[in-house]
C-alpha cells in the first residue's frame, strides 16, 4: 500500500479507489479490521510545555480506535446539530450550549482514561456525557425535559450527570466546578484508588479566583487533579485577549506544570491526557490547555458572528475540523473506504433521529416529582404533592 | 405514636426514648433536668398531660433553673461534665472513629487545634489527611468539600466564623443545596458545614453576623442551631450521619457552657424542637443564645405569676411545626425571641409559617423580638441594644397576656 502514503488528501482517496477496486473486498476487509495492529501517528502540532517535559509527538493507536473516534465524533456532531434544530423548533428551551467543533477533546480524553476516573465540566456537557457512556435517548430526553433524561428532566441542558461512570456534571455557574473537581481528586486520594479527576473549564472561567484557590490547595495536598482549559478563544462574546492579560492558560498555574495541546486533534488529546494521568498520580496537579474551537455561538441565543467573522469560522472548519482529520487518517491508512465512512455517518444520523423520536414519546415528569429528591430519602421533610402532606423521617 | 429517636437499628448503644421510659425511676438522668427529658415531646396525648403535671411540680423550682439543676445533677448522676466545645469535639471524634469516611476541613483546624478548640487533638490522632488545614480560601475549600461529598466522603467544613462562609455562598447555594435535585437523585451531599456565628463581645460588625436568614431559602439543605452541650453533641452526630447537607450554627458566646451529658452514645433528631420548659400561658420560641435570655426572663415571669412554655426550636430548616403547633394549640399566644435580623430573619419565616398553619388557634398576634436591622456596633452599650434583652422579653409577654 505504498500509494497510501502519498501526501495530498483529496488525491489520496482518488488514487486508492482504483486499487481497492482491484483488491478483492474480502481481503480489504481483513486488512481494515485488523484491530490489534498498532499505528503510530505523529500529531500535526508539537506540544508546548511549562515546567514539565512534553510528551512525544508519536501517538500509538489502533485501527479500531480510529474508527471508533470517527464514529463517536460523528455521533456527537450529529447530536449537536439535531439539538440546534430542536431548539429552533422550541422543543428545547432555556440554555443550550453546543459543543460541535470541540468533539476531539471529549473523545480523545475518553480513550486515555477509564470509567473509574472522574470528569467534571461546565455547561457545555452534552458530548462529554455521551463520551462517558450516556445514551442519545438520555441526552434528548433531558434536553426536552422528559423523565427518561439522565437527570429525570429536572436538570436540563446544563445539568447532565452520570454517577456510575464518573461523570460529575454539568454545572451552570462559571468556574464553580473547578473546586468541586479538586474535591473529587481529594476523595480519590483519600480512598487511595489510583484514579484521577479531569476538571474541565473554559477560557472564560480561567480568570475565576476560585480556580487558583483550588489549584493552590491541590498543589499543596498533591491531589491527582488535572485541570483542562478548553480554550475556544471566546468567553461568550469576549475574545481571550480582551479578557486575560496572559492568554497562555497553561502557564498560569505558575508552580503547577502545564501543557498546551492541539485540541482539534483527537490523538494529541489522547496523548496529553495519558501523560497528564501519569503525571497527576505521581506529582500532583497539572494544567492542560486544549486549543479548540466552537462553530456555534456561545449558546443558541448567540449567533456567534457578532464578535468573530464567518471567514474565521469556515476557515477553522476547513483546516482543523476534528472529524475531517480522523477521516483523512482513516482513508490514508486504508482502514475503511469513503463509502463505509459515509455509511457510518448515515447510520449515526438514523440513530440520532430514532433517539429523538423516542425521546419525544417520553412523558413529562409527574407533578409530585416537583418535591422528590429535594432531600435524600429518610431525612428531612418529604412533601408529597401540592397539598404539602409531610412525612416525618426517623433517624436510623 | 411516640417519636423514637435513636431507635433500635444499627447502633446498639443509642438510646431509644420512649414516652413510657420517662417515668422509670432508673432513668435518673432524665427526671431531674427538664431540659433533657423534654426533647422527647411525643405525640400521644397521655404523655403531654404528664408533662403538664411535671411542669406544675417544677414551677417552684423554675426560679433557679440552671443553678438548681446543676447542683442536683452533680450529686449522684451518671454522665460526665464538659464544656460545649468539648461536647462538639466528642461528637466529632466518635463519628470519626465510627466512620472512616468522615474528615474535617477548615482553617487552622489541624495543627492549631481549631480557633475555638473544637478540633483540638484530632489532627494528631487521625493524621493530616482526615483533619485538613486549608488555606484561607472559603469558596474553594467549601467547593472541594462538596465535590468530595459527591463521591461518598463525609466532610465537615468548618468556617472560622459563619460570616466567612458568605464567600462560599455560591458553592453552598448552587452546588450543595441543588445537586441532589438537579442530578435526579444520583448524588447525595452528606456534608456538614458548621461554624460559630452570632453577636459576641464587641467583635465588630463583620464578625457578629447572624446568617441563618441568608441560608434559609436554599432548597435542599437542613439548618440546625445548637444551644447546650447535650444538643451540640447530639446534633453534631446527627448532622454527620445525615445524607443531606446540614448547616450547624453554633454561637461564639456559648462555647464555654458547662453541662453534664450522658456517657452512652446518643443522637438528637435534626428536625425536632426541644421543650425547655413546659407551660400554659404563652409559647416562647427561641434558639441558640437567646434561649438563655429567655430562661432568664422566665425567672422574672414566673415570679410575676406567668407560666411561659419555652421551646428551643433547634431545627431552623425545616421548622418543627408539629411541636410548635401542639404548643400553640395549648397556649394560644406566641412570642418569638431570636438573635437573627428583623428583616427576613428566621423569626419572620416562623411567624409566617405559624400564621399560615395555626391562625385559628391564636388569640393574639404573634410578637417577634429580633435583633435590630443594623450592623453590630463595637461600643458595648450599643451592642447590648442590638440584641434582645430579658427585660424586653418580659415586657413582650406581659403585653401578649393582657
Amino acid at each position: 500500500m505504498a500509494l497510501a502514503h502519498v501526501a495530498s488528501s483529496t488525491s489520496r482517496s482518488n488514487l486508492l479507489r482504483p486499487i481497492s477496486a482491484i483488491i478483492s473486498p474480502n481481503l480489504r476487509r481483513q486488512l481494515s479490521t485488523d484491530d490489534t495492529r498498532t499505528l503510530t501517528i505523529e500529531t500535526s502540532v508539537p506540544f508546548t510545555s511549562h515546567q514539565c517535559e512534553s510528551p512525544s509527538r508519536s501517538v500509538d493507536t489502533t485501527p479500531s480506535e480510529l474508527l471508533s473516534f470517527f464514529r463517536d465524533m460523528a455521533t456527537m456532531r450529529r447530536m449537536e446539530i439535531a439539538a440546534d434544530s430542536l431548539y429552533k423548533a422550541k422543543l428545547i428551551r432555556g440554555f443550550c450550549h453546543l459543543y460541535d467543533g470541540q468533539e476531539a477533546v471529549a473523545v480523545g480524553m475518553e480513550s486515555a482514561i477509564t470509567k473509574k476516573d472522574s470528569i467534571i465540566t461546565a455547561y457545555r456537557d452534552h458530548c462529554t456525557f455521551l463520551g462517558r457512556g450516556g445514551t442519545l435517548l438520555q441526552v434528548f430526553s433531558e434536553l426536552m425535559g422528559r423523565i427518561d433524561g439522565c437527570s429525570k428532566g429536572k436538570g436540563g441542558s446544563m445539568h447532565f450527570y452520570k454517577k456510575d461512570s464518573g461523570f460529575y456534571g454539568g454545572h451552570g455557574i462559571v468556574g464553580a466546578q473547578v473546586p468541586l473537581g479538586c474535591g473529587l481528586a481529594f476523595a480519590q486520594k483519600y480512598k487511595k484508588d489510583g484514579t484521577v479527576t479531569f476538571a474541565l473549564y473554559g477560557d472564560g472561567a480561567a480568570n475565576q479566583g476560585q480556580l487558583f484557590e483550588a489549584l493552590n490547595i491541590s498543589a499543596l495536598w498533591d491531589l491527582p487533579a488535572i485541570l483542562v482549559c478548553e480554550n475556544n478563544h471566546y468567553g461568550m462574546g469576549t475574545a481571550e485577549w480582551r479578557a486575560a492579560k496572559s492568554p497562555a492558560y497553561y502557564k498560569r498555574g505558575d508552580y503547577v506544570p502545564g501543557l498546551k495541546v492541539d485540541g482539534m486533534d483527537a490523538l494529541a488529546v489522547k496523548q496529553a491526557c495519558k501523560f497528564a494521568k501519569e503525571h497527576a498520580l505521581k506529582n500532583g496537579p497539572i494544567i492542560l490547555e486544549m486549543d479548540t474551537y466552537r462553530y456555534h455561538g456561545h449558546s443558541m441565543s448567540d449567533p456567534g458572528s457578532t464578535y468573530r467573522t464567518r471567514d474565521e469560522i469556515s476557515g477553522v472548519r476547513q483546516e482543523r475540523d476534528p472529524i475531517e482529520r480522523v477521516r483523512k487518517l482513516i482513508l490514508s491508512h486504508d482502514l475503511a473506504t469513503e463509502k463505509e465512512l459515509k455509511d457510518t455517518e448515515k447510520e449515526v444520523r438514523k440513530l440520532v433521529d430514532d433517539a429523538i423520536a423516542q425521546a419525544k414519546e417520553s412523558p413529562m415528569p409527574e407533578p409530585h416529582e416537583l418535591f422528590s429528591n429535594v432531600y435524600a430519602k429518610g431525612y428531612g421533610v418529604e412533601a408529597f404533592g401540592a397539598d404539602r402532606k409531610e412525612v416525618r423521617a426517623v433517624l436510623p | 405514636m411516640a417519636t423514637i429517636v435513636g431507635a433500635a437499628t444499627a447502633l446498639s448503644a443509642s438510646k431509644s426514648f420512649d414516652s413510657r421510659k420517662l417515668h422509670l425511676p432508673s432513668r435518673g438522668s432524665l427526671s431531674v433536668s427538664e431540659r433533657k427529658g423534654s426533647f422527647l415531646v411525643v405525640r400521644s396525648d397521655g404523655s403531654v398531660v404528664h408533662k403538664a403535671h411535671r411542669a406544675q411540680k417544677l414551677i417552684t423550682n423554675a426560679v433557679a433553673t440552671k443553678a438548681d439543676s446543676s447542683a442536683a445533677s452533680t450529686a449522684s448522676k451518671p454522665g460526665h461534665e464538659l464544656l460545649l466545645f468539648e461536647a462538639l469535639r466528642e461528637g466529632l471524634e466518635e463519628e470519626m472513629d465510627r466512620d472512616p469516611t468522615v474528615c474535617v476541613m477548615g482553617e487552622d483546624v489541624g495543627h492549631y487545634g481549631g480557633s475555638y478548640k473544637v478540633t483540638k487533638g484530632l489532627a494528631t490522632k487521625y493524621g493530616d489527611l482526615r483533619v485538613l488545614d486549608t488555606p484561607i480560601a472559603e469558596n474553594s475549600f467549601t467547593g472541594m468539600g462538596i465535590g468530595a461529598a459527591m463521591t461518598g466522603l463525609r466532610p465537615i467544613v468548618e468556617g472560622m466564623n459563619m460570616g466567612f462562609l458568605l464567600l462560599a455562598f455560591n458553592q453552598i447555594s448552587n452546588n450543595c443545596g441543588m445537586l441532589h435535585y438537579t442530578s435526579g437523585g444520583q448524588f447525595k451531599i452528606p456534608i456538614v458545614i458548621r461554624g460559630p456565628g452570632g453577636v459576641g463581645r464587641q467583635l465588630g460588625a463583620e464578625h457578629s453576623q447572624r446568617l441563618e436568614s441568608y441560608f434559609q431559602s436554599i432548597p435542599g439543605i437542613q439548618m440546625v442551631a445548637c444551644s447546650t452541650p447535650y444538643n451540640a453533641k447530639g446534633l453534631m452526630k446527627a448532622a454527620i450521619r445525615s445524607e443531606n447537607p446540614v448547616i450547624l450554627f453554633e454561637h461564639v458566646l456559648l462555647y464555654n457552657l458547662k453541662e453534664r451529658i450522658p456517657d452512652e452514645e446518643y443522637v438528637c433528631s435534626l428536625e425536632e424542637a426541644e421543650m425547655v420548659r413546659p407551660g400554659e400561658h404563652v409559647t416562647i420560641l427561641t434558639y441558640s443564645r437567646m434561649r438563655y435570655h429567655v430562661m432568664q426572663a422566665a425567672k422574672t415571669l414566673v415570679n410575676k405569676g406567668y407560666d411561659p412554655e419555652v421551646i428551643d426550636i433547634r431545627s431552623l430548616k425545616p421548622f418543627d411545626l408539629h411541636t410548635i403547633g401542639n404548643s400553640v394549640k395549648k397556649t394560644h399566644r406566641v412570642l418569638i425571641v431570636e438573635e437573627c435580623m428583623r428583616t427576613g430573619g428566621i423569626g419572620a419565616s416562623l411567624t409566617a409559617a405559624i400564621t399560615e398553619n395555626f391562625n385559628d388557634y391564636l388569640d393574639a398576634p404573634i410578637i417577634c423580638l429580633s435583633s435590630q436591622d443594623v450592623p453590630t456596633p463595637y461600643a458595648g452599650t450599643l451592642e447590648e441594644w442590638t440584641v434582645v434583652q430579658p427585660a424586653q422579653i418580659v415586657t413582650a409577654v406581659e403585653q401578649l397576656c393582657q
